[in-house]
């Protein structure tokens, strides 16, 4: 599948500016500079605890940054609950342990933002949650409950779930990581299939082999910092820093 | 040696269990030393206490009210005339005689109420209308005083419709408080979440009978000079508040089960916090705790018997009452299990009904 870049110069639709956070001592994001454009596609990838998870969960204010400034959709992010949540309807996202609402149908996961957040009629918000369903191959689950469904089943309900508010950013975190070896790939091919639509996504993953063929850019994270952003291609053939280098080695080693 | 081509086994049944009376008495009752040794000896007990029981309380009691056929039977059978003389006195206190139909019909129709309740399909905003009418009517009813009723003051109101709205009352006007309570305990809020902790903590470390006493006094306190408030009132609000802390807490810990990413999934869709705690939290914090919580409305359905410390006659106050007569007192015991049988009913009715609502909630949230 082929994927066409982004037009260049078109408007940043994240855009973070010297943004520091801290959990009690511990500085988590340090001095971040990221923006990103509309329809660009981003994967993050970096050790463990290097921050990338905390880093997508700022854009829809799941984390609160403590310095900086940090732009979604030309909001700025801040203790303001109404931007904060303009900013989430416009912003949807794919979590690492899928979190639907298990005590809801696959099909009540999906009307009940529309409904209650959009103010779409029952009619309406079903309809359009059938065709997300659809989209990722998955309408016959419709009636059951999330936890009688595979958890690759599962992350599929999560996406058309964050789908159905027609949102401008999707952000995955991690959401292949606690799937099952063999279940991985169908959550993948949603996923490409997403990026082919133009839907600006930022994916923290260690699917390498995703990122590659999805990704206008990487950016390899550590100790909390942005340490080297390239095109995909150039980014995995030639990696300049010694760290993405090292990374790079243990992942792609098998 | 794996040969190439997969070669499927058959799926066949599990061995079945040996059938028949003599296996299954052997299985349940004698299995092992221990279990038969225990088999026995609960046999023996019920050999040696069963006849004399049944003696007692079936082949020589006096059914009929005759007092002296009672008097005869002291000692050796129950006199269970004592329910017989005095079962509308327990059962309805020092309400009028002649009026009585009012506080039955109120009760039925609060016992209905309760009843209905219980459906999950009825759990809509309306259920909170059907109850203001139910309890208005109740209160209308009783009150009298209008419609060619005669007027009945509330300190008449006894026996076991006073001890139905009182737990009805606390427990319907207790649950939304508590989930107030509880979420404004989990607040973001520094005021809010202190409020609510001091409130919790507060009520729920003195006795009943003390709010009980801390009502009846401080309340008129606090109203302008002259206005009065029905000892009744004073008791429902001292009751609702007590239940209302101890709920709280019960709840909390539902609250705390949940998983984090279901609040994070809620708030990532943009919904308000009314709508999550309305939508994701409470369906599922509340469906954990209903064991607990029926605990709690078990517990406060007894301490509704406390109330006759501020001179409120409910079913055991009421008995109490009709043991006053000099001729009847000696056969406490029989009143006492009549008594005792109406609360059982209606706790074993809330255990059962907790039971099978917990296996009804469950739909979806557990892995089949």
């Amino acid at each position: 599948m082929s994927i066409t870049p982004p037009a260049p110069n078109t408007p940043a639709v994240i855009e973070f500016s010297k943004v520091n956070k801290w959990f009690a001592d511990f500085h988590v994001l340090r001095d971040i500079d990221l923006s990103v454009a509309r329809g660009e596609r981003i994967v993050i990838c970096g050790p463990s605890g290097s921050g990338k998870s905390t880093l997508i969960r700022c854009i829809n204010r799941l984390e609160e940054h403590q310095t900086g400034c940090l732009k979604v959709e030309g909001v700025e992010l801040s203790d303001d609950v109404q931007a904060i949540e303009s900013v989430r309807r416009q912003v949807g996202m794919v979590f690492q342990q899928f979190n639907l609402f298990p005590h809801l149908t696959v099909l009540d996961n999906l009307t009940l933002a529309p409904m209650w957040v959009g103010k779409l009629p029952k009619a309406q918000a079903e309809e359009r949650a059938m065709q997300q369903l659809r989209r990722v191959r998955i309408a016959e689950q419709a009636h059951k409950y999330p936890l009688q469904l595979s958890g690759g089943q599962q992350q599929r309900v999560a996406i058309a779930r964050a789908l159905c508010l027609t949102p401008k950013i999707m952000l995955f975190d991690e959401p292949t990581s606690a799937l099952d070896p063999e279940m991985i790939n169908e959550v993948l091919e949603v996923m490409v299939e997403l990026a082919s639509q133009g839907i600006t996504m930022v994916c923290v993953t260690h699917e390498m082999g995703f990122a590659r063929q999805v990704a206008d850019r990487v950016i390899f994270m550590d100790e909390g910092q942005i340490v080297e952003q390239n095109t995909a291609a150039a980014f995995f053939d030639h990696p300049q820093n010694e760290r993405t280098q090292d990374f790079l080695s243990k992942i792609l080693a098998h | 040696m794996h040969p190439a081509v997969f070669i499927p086994i058959a799926a066949r049944q599990p061995p079945s269990p040996a059938l028949g009376a003599w296996p299954w008495i052997r299985r349940h009752f004698f299995d092992g030393l221990a279990n038969s040794l225990l088999t026995l000896l609960v046999l023996a007990l019920l050999v040696v206490a069963l006849p004399p029981l049944l003696n007692w309380a079936l082949v020589h009691a006096v059914v009929q009210a005759d007092n002296a056929a009672c008097r005869a039977a002291e000692g050796v059978g129950a006199c269970w005339g004592v329910v017989a003389e005095k079962g509308r006195l327990i059962l309805f206190g020092r309400y009028p005689y002649e009026e009585q139909w009012r506080p039955l019909i109120a009760s039925a129709l609060l016992v209905l109420l309760l009843i209905v309740s219980c459906l999950r399909r009825v759990w809509r905003p309306a259920l909170a209308w059907a109850w203001v009418g139910v309890f208005t009517v109740f209160y209308g009813l009783m009150k009298g005083d209008l419609a060619g009723l005669t007027a009945v003051d509330t300190e008449r109101w006894g026996g076991l419709p006073l001890t139905l709205l009182l737990s009805s009352v606390s427990l319907v006007v207790a649950f939304p408080l508590a989930i107030l309570l509880a979420l404004g305990r989990q607040s973001q809020l520094p005021a809010i979440r202190t409020l609510c902790v001091i409130f919790i903590e507060f009520v729920r470390g003195v006795p009943l009978i003390s709010v009980l006493f801390m009502v009846s006094f401080i309340l008129p306190l606090l109203m302008p000079q002259g206005a009065k408030i029905d000892v009744l009132v004073r008791v429902l609000i001292g009751m609702t508040l007590f239940t209302a802390a101890y709920l709280a807490e019960v709840i909390r810990g539902g609250l705390q089960a949940l998983p984090k990413g279901q609040m994070e999934a809620a708030h990532s869709l943009g919904l308000g916090y009314w709508q999550i705690q309305r939508k994701i939290v409470l369906p599922q914090a509340l469906r954990l705790v209903v064991p607990a919580i029926v605990n709690t409305f078990i517990g406060a359905f007894k301490d509704t018997s406390l109330v006759t410390i501020v001179s409120l006659y409910d079913l055991t106050g009421a008995l109490q009452l009709a043991l006053g007569d000099a001729d009847w007192r000696k056969f406490f015991i029989e009143g006492q299990l009549f008594v005792a049988a109406i609360y059982f009913i209606a706790c074993l009715a809330m255990s059962r009904y907790s039971q099978w609502l917990e296996g009804h909630l469950n739909t979806g949230t557990r892995r089949q």
